[in-house]
């Protein structure tokens, strides 16, 4: 048995789809995920970040054995996940944010106690654990409320319970904290900080077998920086990076990172900034009556030439302000364009 | 096959499918729906019945169809039960995908959700069977009854229509879309081919097959003659085989259906994850 969580070798899925009745003949094929690599190690808080339609939820459907591979293999808690789903099944659990699963005739305990005994746990444990989590959560005034009465924020909550409740080795969150305020958010984010700190195993024993492990997949910057040890960066399919947040913006130290709002761009496009050789990305974002620039340097000397062009195209600048580098300049490095930007333009295709 | 893990999946199916079909505000309005609702159906075919035959209620027909119809009651409630758990979970509740990669096994979890609406089943056919011998003289004796004969035969009837509700439960899994009353609109296809609510002789020589080669038929018989005797004399349908014959019959085809249903649940679960249907939901 191998050490790690999750083991992806050259793991690829291709989606079929069906013209509509017009074009029934033609058969599209869309690449959701493309030779992904990955190895998580146990005792990790792992992170999949990548825009809408990256593929991170076809990731989890392999993993949790809802989705078969189109070719590559994967392994979670040891076991391969296509010759071994009823192996691996014991050993995790999954929770989808964004969605208000759940039997509404319910009340919050009953449908936690369910699937308790659906994962084989003493009764009287379950319910221990269900009230400490929904504690945690800050739910537990709501413990015998029918979960149809629940706000969908609240639902989603009980159902992230759910996926803690069962103690697996490697639990998958599918963006946790989707369409949770700020306040659910932070309860969420520190519910899972908490549970992969706390290790069935005295502190100190390194990372080995024991060690809770999670993966999260998330399109919040913020939320894989500050909580996850690793990110893998996805894109169209592709996994671009993989590393602890620091050493994926370390590749950016030696960069300046330039925020600049200006007046409107009278034409500007980022192609022409990118085109100054000491530039090495320009992302623009239309704001109220102007623009904002973020632009990655090879050296803070190059910004004159930006200015030089900005004042050439009548464009004022209004503020300019330097900045560590973060998640969102590491993703507009690997693939040219902001994470927002990525979502528009697939946004006509999502189904 | 790991034994707690099938009780256990079948035991919290049979708590849930119970919670979700008893989910009624009103204990009145449930009492409507398990008794009202099998009496006026029984009710329906009796007013057919009387305007085509002219009231002929002592001939050997109508019990042989107030039986037939009262026990066929079982075959909606059981496959319906049993493969609207699919439908149930994946559109509405949308926790067939946490069922799945759940330590559970898949098929007794289904079975399990069948097992209230077989008992609301049951209900019914007392209730049916009780206004038949009160109100229209249905020659019912319960010191008559072959009782052994009518517990294996409804034991293995009811294992039967399981077995067909599995198959339809993971036909169910391959084909989201529109089959919401896949499991009624089976047993509404079966019902003229079963011999229920008339001989196998009326139909034309062409469609008799799909009736022999359905285990109803050979049960619906089988309940039959448990419970009034020897009605087949009426019938020649089935008059050349013995109570043991058509248990022997009956045994047959419900352990190829076992076998079957297996299958069909390993290649359709097999399908679903390569096509990503588990978790797929209709957009309506
Ligand atoms: N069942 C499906 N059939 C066809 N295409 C799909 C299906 N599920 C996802 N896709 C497509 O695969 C790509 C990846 O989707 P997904 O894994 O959901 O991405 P993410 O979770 O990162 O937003 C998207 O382009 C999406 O439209
Ligand atoms: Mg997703």
């Amino acid at each position: 048995m191998t050490h790690f969580a999750i083991e992806t070798k050259d793991l690829s899925r291709i989606y079929k789809i069906r013209g509509n009745k017009k074009e029934k003949q033609i058969r599209k094929e869309l690449v959701a995920l493309e030779n992904v690599n990955l190895t998580v190690e146990r005792g990790e808080l792992f992170g999949l970040l990548g825009p809408n339609g990256a593929g991170k939820t076809t990731l989890i459907k392999i993993l949790t054995t809802l989705l078969a591979p189109t070719s590559g293999w994967a392994r979670v808690a040891g076991y391969d996940v296509t010759q071994h789903p009823n192996l691996v099944r014991p050993r995790i659990n999954m929770v989808s944010g964004g969605e208000s699963s759940g039997y509404g005739l319910l009340t919050v305990r009953e449908n936690l106690w369910m699937f308790s005994q659906f994962y084989g746990m003493p009764s009287k444990e379950a319910n221990q654990r269900i009230v400490e989590l929904l504690k945690m959560v800050g739910l537990e005034d709501r413990i015998h409320t029918k979960s149809s009465d629940l706000s969908t924020g609240l639902r989603q909550k009980m159902n992230i319970v759910r996926g803690f409740l069962t103690d697996p080795e490697v639990l998958f969150l599918d963006e946790p904290t989707l369409g949770l305020d700020v306040g659910a958010a932070r309860d969420v984010r520190k519910l899972i900080r908490t549970w992969v700190d706390t290790s069935p195993l005295p502190s100190g024993e390194g990372k080995g077998e024991g060690r809770r492990t999670l993966l999260l997949t998330t399109h919040y910057m913020v939320e894989a920086e500050e909580l996850c040890d690793r990110v893998a960066i996805i894109n169209k399919g592709r996994v671009l990076a993989c590393d602890t947040p620091a050493n994926l913006k370390r590749n950016l130290q030696r960069d300046a990172i330039f925020e600049i709002e200006t007046s409107p761009l009278n034409g500007l496009t980022s192609q022409i900034l990118q085109d100054q050789p000491e530039v090495k990305k320009a992302a623009l974002t239309d704001i109220e009556g102007g623009a904002r620039l973020e632009l990655i340097l090879k050296e803070e000397a190059a910004l004159a030439s930006v200015i030089n062009i900005l004042t050439q195209k009548e464009i004022k600048v209004k503020r300019l302000t330097k900045r560590e580098p973060t998640l969102e300049d590491v993703f507009m490095d690997l693939v040219g364009q902001k994470m927002e930007e990525v979502e528009k333009e697939e946004a006509p295709h999502a189904g | 096959m790991n034994r707690s893990e099938t009780t256990r999946s079948f035991t919290m199916a049979t708590w849930l499918g119970w919670q979700v079909e008893s989910n009624w505000t009103d204990p009145f309005l449930f009492a409507i729906y398990v008794i009202i609702k099998p009496l006026a159906s029984a009710a329906i075919l009796v007013v057919m019945y009387s305007i085509i035959t002219g009231g002929a209620y002592e001939s050997p027909l109508f019990p042989y169809i107030y039986l037939g119809n009262a026990f066929y009651t079982y075959v909606g409630a059981v496959m319906a039960g049993v493969s609207w758990a699919v439908i149930d979970d994946r559109e509405h509740y949308k926790t067939l995908k946490y069922m799945y990669i759940a330590p559970i096994n898949i098929p007794f979890y289904w079975l399990g959700r069948g097992v209230s609406r077989f008992l609301i089943g049951t209900v019914a056919v007392i209730v049916i069977l009780t206004a038949g011998v009160l109100f229209l003289n249905v020659p019912l004796d319960l010191t008559q009854v072959n009782w052994g004969l009518f517990i294996v035969s409804l034991l293995l009837g009811v294992t039967m229509l399981a077995m067909m509700g599995l198959i339809l439960a993971s036909i169910t899994l391959m084909v989201a879309h529109h089959f919401f009353l896949i499991g009624e609109a089976v047993a509404g296809a079966l019902y003229l081919f079963s011999g229920a609510i008339f001989p196998l002789e009326v139909l034309p020589a062409w469609l008799r097959p799909i009736g022999y080669a359905m285990p109803i038929t050979y049960w619906l018989e089988l309940m039959r003659r448990s419970l009034i005797g020897d009605v087949a004399q009426a019938f020649p349908t089935l008059a050349q085989y013995s109570n043991l014959q058509l248990l022997g019959i009956l045994l047959g085809l419900t352990v190829i259906f076992a076998v079957a249903s297996v299958f069909t649940f390993r290649w359709c679960d097999y399908r679903a994850r390569e096509l990503g249907l588990i978790d797929r939901v209709s957009n309506y």
